[in-house]
């Protein structure tokens, strides 16, 4: 992984940058020492680390702006940072950036019940935003795992999903409004309370942008009723193939779960033996199956999957009997990731999505892959919606294992572009899939992506190095290829 | 001298803008069937760029919830082939019937228009369900964004950008978008005569039933609907749709109309009926005609003060968060005291006549910095202003 070669005219003036910057954010918001500057040398994906070379941490949106402006001045980039959980390095540090936190920025603003929103800090975590409302019945859908330490900000930042997505959509379809900071300081706000945008969609661009575009600073959710009730299935299976054909007949039915998760005998194993959710072992493939609303459609809704997962030769059916039997169901699934840890010194987490007929193809494929690159891998899958999370396991004390490990990564998502489906479907691209983009998109494609991001970033300074593999200079990008009055007429049909 | 072209396919398209980039000051008007043209700014364009003959469906695979489709396929092949696999756009786009008095419309400009009706705030809106497209871009290079799966964050989330941007960015050849299982059944509680609709919209809005329409007609407008039960009252009538399986519908109305019976009588419409009744409201057809009309969407608390104000007919949809309002014709269409009634939202002038539509901005106009952004998004599309110029 090659990051941009920092400039060492930037560090050189570290002392001046760090003099301007206190002069906006005064006492512990600026960060200089190298022992404090460690906690910010990585994000959720560890392999890679760079101490940044200043960390400011401001609490206003004036302060936000300031600081951007006089970046922008002195032409100093910028990384933007939550709560730094994002699996996919889109907050990895440079070393000659400027790393802004979040973090000071922790408030709820205003929740208003009647017409169905909060307005919050983009410090706040995902969870809190839930815990704010909760007693009124209400509840903010995505729930990413990290919903506990991940902030609103940065879910929007990388347009973060979670096991709910299925029915309730992801960060983009539940987010009504921004303030943010353009690199030049300017403030502006894009949506409000009210549904869709007057002009261009720019809330729907800015989110998913990983801190390219800018840097948020208050933000408003869209919140829902909490359901009635809420009852999980467990469904073991024989094979991988008749789960996913489990899954395509829900669907196919009309049945929109909740959630429905799908795990492999690996991933099942692991997370058995870290905690006790009632999984069986003899199933080549569980699902996870939520249905949630009203009493009578959740008794209907159940039978109705039942009989579905009979038909396709489910081995292990169990409903829950009661809420704490629900969430017993999850714990396991909840704690993939930990789980994984335990089986394993290390682990890669992917998260690609295909179209989910696909799933057998795919999994075939993907153990075939394993035999290759003698890994182990442990599967999780958002099954509704046909996101992959392949947890590859290695251990990075043995010399050449992560390289291994990360060859074997990138093959898992080339295969996902190739049978029609994407790089990331929640994670992001960060640095860590920043040179698998020209899989799946042509040299034209990323540079109208960049002609976007040069419309609120020129110099391109805010988080550099990013999602995509080559920057382009703005001009360069602007320049028309077609000149004046070569082209006939066209020879199109017309009228 | 005017002309029209018609490409049947993707190089077809490339060439025309590369055609229209190389000369001074030739500008193309994008259109699919011109079922919408009646919306956004006149357009005084020498070309047209007719994409109608783009057209089919190129993937359709129900189990997945994905279709993909040309962009000058018509609504009509589409909602044809939804219908056979009882699926649907959950979205709700409305038909321009309504509104510009022709029915129709394409794949394409159903998505570059944004169109969106009643079910907007359960399910979303156009661009909440466009997941990926291809397009050429005003610069004349062919490119996509997006994808065909639902789940996916690889890159800059152009789709959305190009979902409700009336052509004036890139012109789609392909798209591809979700579709959803029709509900089982449908059923709406009305509330008549409420002694305060706005509240009584968001209770039914925010209540744990799942509702998926929301909407006030005042008196005058519910007597022209259709439905008897709705045009018969003499009052006021506040619908609340509810849709699913069939035990859950029941159990959910019912507890609707109990929460309901506070604020006045209530009753129930079963599904024909149901199914008149919203697509009424989503195609706007008590307006229908040629009174100017605006489209406002406002927090749904600031919807009933906001509708006080108004001089004309108005009705709500969103739970009070979409006003329609008809107002007879003035020059301007009122539109700086219209909108000066909003207090954050936007208001969009969806029908008068050309010349009240080149005076007055059609969509609303953006905070300076915001309307600065949007000038060199859009410039980084199509520089040269060449495909449907002025339009937003």
């Amino acid at each position: 992984m090659k990051m941009p070669i920092p400039d060492a005219g930037t560090i050189v003036k570290r002392s001046e940058i760090i003099k301007r910057l206190r002069a906006i954010v005064p006492g512990e918001g600026v960060i200089v020492d190298d022992s404090e500057l460690r906690t910010f040398e990585c994000d959720g994906l560890m392999a890679y680390k760079q101490l940044p070379m200043v960390v400011v941490l401001p609490q206003t949106t004036e302060q936000v702006s300031q600081v951007l402006k006089a970046c922008h001045e002195m032409g100093v980039k910028i990384v933007p940072r939550g709560a730094g959980t994002g699996l996919s390095g889109g907050a990895l540090p440079l070393a000659d950036a400027v790393t802004v936190g979040l973090g000071k920025f922790n408030r709820v603003l205003d929740i208003d019940y009647e017409n169905r929103c909060v307005v919050a800090q983009p410090g706040v975590t995902n969870r809190a935003i839930t815990d704010a409302v909760e007693d009124e019945g209400f509840y903010y859908a995505p729930d990413p795992s990290s919903k506990i330490a991940c902030t609103i900000g940065g879910n929007i930042a990388e347009n973060a999903g979670g096991m709910h997505c299925l029915k309730y959509g992801l960060t983009t379809n539940n987010v009504l409004g921004v303030e943010m900071v353009l690199m030049d300081g300017e403030v502006i706000r894009l949506g409000g309370k009210h549904m869709d945008a007057g002009g261009l969609d720019l809330l729907g661009a800015v989110t998913g942008s990983e801190g390219l575009l800018g840097i948020i600073t208050e933000v408003t959710v869209r919140i829902l009723k909490q359901p009635d009730t809420a009852k999980a299935l467990l469904v073991g299976f024989p094979s991988v193939e008749a789960g996913g054909k489990c899954v395509a007949k829900i669907i196919g039915s009309g049945i929109i779960p909740g959630a429905m998760e799908m795990m492999d005998k690996m991933a099942i194993g692991a997370m058995q033996k870290f905690v006790d959710s009632g999984y069986p072992l003899d199933v080549e493939s569980l699902l996870v199956v939520e249905l949630d609303g009203p009493e009578a459609e959740v008794e209907y809704l159940t039978e109705r999957v039942r009989e579905i997962a009979q038909s396709v030769g489910s081995t292990f059916i169990r409903v829950s009997e009661n809420e704490a039997e629900r969430q017993q169901f999850w714990k396991g699934r909840m704690s993939a990731f930990p789980s994984v840890g335990r089986i394993s010194p290390d682990y890669l987490t992917m998260d690609g999505t295909i179209p989910r007929h696909k799933l057998p193809e795919v999994l075939t494929r993907m153990n075939e892959l394993s035999a290759k690159y003698d890994l182990r891998v442990a599967n999780v899958f958002h099954a509704g919606d046909g996101n992959l999370h392949p947890l590859i396991l290695f251990d990075a004390n043995v010399a050449g294992e992560l390289d291994k490990a990360e060859a074997f990564g990138h093959d898992i998502l080339k295969l996902c572009v190739e049978v029609g489906g994407v790089l990331s479907g929640e994670h992001g691209i960060g640095v860590e899939k920043r040179d698998l983009m020209g899989e799946m998109f042509t040299e034209d494609d990323l540079k109208q992506q960049q002609r976007l991001k040069c419309a609120f970033d020129a110099d391109g300074l805010l988080n550099p190095g990013k999602v995509f593999p080559t920057l382009h200079r703005c001009a360069e990008l602007g320049r028309l290829h077609v000149k004046d009055g070569k082209l006939p007429f066209p020879d199109i049909p017309r009228f | 001298m005017s002309d029209i072209f018609k490409p049947e396919n993707d190089r077809q398209v490339l060439d025309a803008i590369r055609w229209a980039v190389s000369g001074n000051g030739k500008v193309l008007e994008v259109m699919g069937q011109g079922s919408k043209r009646g919306l956004g700014r006149a357009q005084n364009a020498d070309n047209v760029l007719d994409l109608s003959g783009l057209s089919g469906i190129t993937l359709y695979e129900p189990e997945e919830l994905v279709m993909t489709a040309r962009a000058g396929t018509p609504i009509s092949e589409v909602q044809a082939a939804l219908d056979e696999a009882n699926q649907m756009l959950a979205f709700e786009p409305w038909s321009p019937q309504g509104l510009y008095g022709m029915d129709g419309g394409t794949v394409g400009g159903l998505f570059a228009s944004a169109v969106t009706g009643p079910r907007r705030p359960l399910a979303g809106s156009a661009r909440d369900h466009m997941l990926g497209f291809h397009a050429v871009s005003g610069r004349g290079e062919i490119f996509k964004s997006g994808g065909r799966v639902v789940k996916n964050v690889t890159g800059f989330d152009l789709t959305k950008l190009m979902a409700g941007s009336m052509g004036t960015l890139a012109v789609m050849t392909d798209v591809s978008f979700k579709v959803l299982p029709k509900p089982e059944k449908a059923r709406t509680v009305l509330l008549f005569g409420a002694s305060d609709p706005g509240q009584a919209m968001r209770d039914a809005q925010n209540s744990p039933y799942e509702v998926s329409g929301v909407a006030h007609l005042p008196a005058g407008v519910a007597a022209r609907s259709s439905v008897s039960y709705v045009s018969s009252v003499g009052a006021g009538v506040t619908a609340v749709r509810v849709e699913g399986p069939g035990p859950s519908v029941g159990v959910r109305c019912e507890a609707l109309r109990d929460l309901l019976s506070g604020y006045g009588a209530v009753e129930e419409l079963h599904t024909t009926n149901t199914v008149s009744l919203w697509q009424e409201i989503r195609d706007v057809s008590y307006f229908s005609g040629d009174r100017q009309l605006w489209r406002l969407s406002v927090a749904p608390t600031d919807g009933p003060a906001v509708s006080e104000k108004l001089e004309g007919e108005h009705y709500f949809d969103w739970a009070g968060g979409l006003i329609w309002f008809a107002m007879e014709t003035t020059d301007d269409a009122n539109a700086d005291q219209v909108r000066g009634l909003l207090k954050g939202g936007h208001a969009t002038l969806m029908r008068a006549s050309e010349a009240v539509r080149t005076r007055v901005p059609v969509f609303q106009p953006q905070a300076d910095g915001v309307a600065q952004l949007m000038k060199r998004v859009r410039a980084g599309f199509d520089p040269h202003n060449i495909l449907n110029p002025g339009r937003m």
